[in-house]
């Protein structure tokens, strides 16, 4: 009985928030592709205003400007590329979500993977001095005769024992 | 040798966090526009206060133009006016104005009850000039130099204090290259 209460309660909550997750406006499509081209813009082109949101997921009424006028591109028959250039000559670079590689963004793009490899060879150098300490159980030949005293001192001592007994 | 590497850590600690601090103090909306040196767009719209006068680019004339982009929706740009109303009679500057999807009625009350600080306000119902130059918002303004280049884009609210900062300096360059200009 509350296991079928606590599920329906989720339902209605997840139901609810998806709802109201995001504008609601009809745009009437002529086909699927294109319908499916929209949903990719608007995903992949951010909200100058809300920064943390894509054009489909913001409020903002800049975003449904935008929106109306990616919907209106697309109707002209615009490829995807002319649209994005076309935000990105008002609104800049930043309306990326994917920032294109420039001198700018080398960093950026390139950044994680040259620190990924900088760990894996500092973790590689840190390994291989361990590796080389331990193999390193050969003496000096200070230390051998050292030993060599210690172990006639040794011998000489529980000889003496053995005699006594 | 060994002494020093294992201070690397530490450094690259420090270094880390001086760079996050630094974002700290960094505001993300204030972003350099896409059109700073670019020529303002071209338009042709219908004046606020006279529906029947169509003006374009051609109209804004002057040798330092600002474009104040502003709305009766927002709340700023009613702090603002007062002191556009100012800068426009005291400052060597041509002051135009967007009134950027509005309703007419309502914008012309505002320019009666407030003042006009514009020489001519464009009427632009649909915000096609705004979004053309890459406005996202409003009090937003731009300043045009003398061969219609865009030269900084502004959002936020010009007082004295942010006249003083943001565009003093650029007037005053943009006064100099004139001068050199006509040196020539």
């Amino acid at each position: 009985m509350l296991k079928t209460i606590i599920i329906a309660l989720l339902t209605y909550t997840t139901l609810a928030f998806m709802v109201n997750a995001s504008p609601v406006e009809t745009f009437k499509f002529k086909d699927d592709v294109t319908k499916v081209r929209f949903q990719t813009l608007t995903k992949e082109l951010r909200c100058p205003k809300c920064q943390n949101q894509d054009l489909a997921d913001s409020n903002a009424p800049i975003a449904a400007d935008l929106r109306k006028q990616i919907y209106a591109q697309l109707k002209q028959g615009k490829s995807d590329q002319e649209i994005v250039n076309y935000m990105v000559e008002r609104y800049g670079e930043f309306v990326l979500y994917r920032p294109r590689v420039s001198n700018l963004t080398y960093a950026l793009w390139f950044g994680p993977a040259f620190v990924l490899l900088l760990g894996v060879l500092v973790v590689v150098m840190v390994l291989r001095s361990k590796t080389n300490k331990e193999d390193n159980t050969e003496l000096s030949n200070e230390q051998q005769l050292k030993l060599n005293e210690l172990l006639s001192k040794n011998n000489a001592s529980s000889a003496s024992t053995h005699k006594k007994q | 040798m060994n002494k020093a590497i294992r201070f690397i850590p530490l450094i690259l600690v420090i270094i880390l966090g001086i760079v996050l601090y630094r974002g700290l103090s960094l505001n993300p909306q204030d972003m350099p526009s896409a059109l700073v040196g670019k020529p303002m767009p071209n338009f042709s719209l219908a004046t606020l206060l006279d529906e029947n006068k169509t003006v374009t680019k051609a109209d804004l004339k002057g040798d330092v133009i600002l474009i104040n982009v502003w709305a009766t929706w927002c709340v700023y740009c009613k702090y603002e006016f007062p002191d556009l109303i100012d800068i426009a009679k005291k400052e060597n500057i041509s002051l135009y104005g967007v009134n950027s999807k509005d309703d007419r009625a309502m914008a012309k009350q505002w320019i009666n009850n407030l003042g006009n600080p514009y020489i001519f306000s464009v009427f632009d119902e649909e915000g096609s000039l705004g979004l053309d130059m890459g406005v996202y918002g409003a009090p937003e303004t731009f300043v045009v130099d003398h061969h219609g280049i865009i030269r900084k884009r502004f959002a936020g609210v010009i007082n004295p204090s942010t006249w003083r900062q943001e565009f003093k300096p650029l007037l005053a360059q943009l006064k100099q290259e004139r001068l050199a200009e006509q040196g020539k």
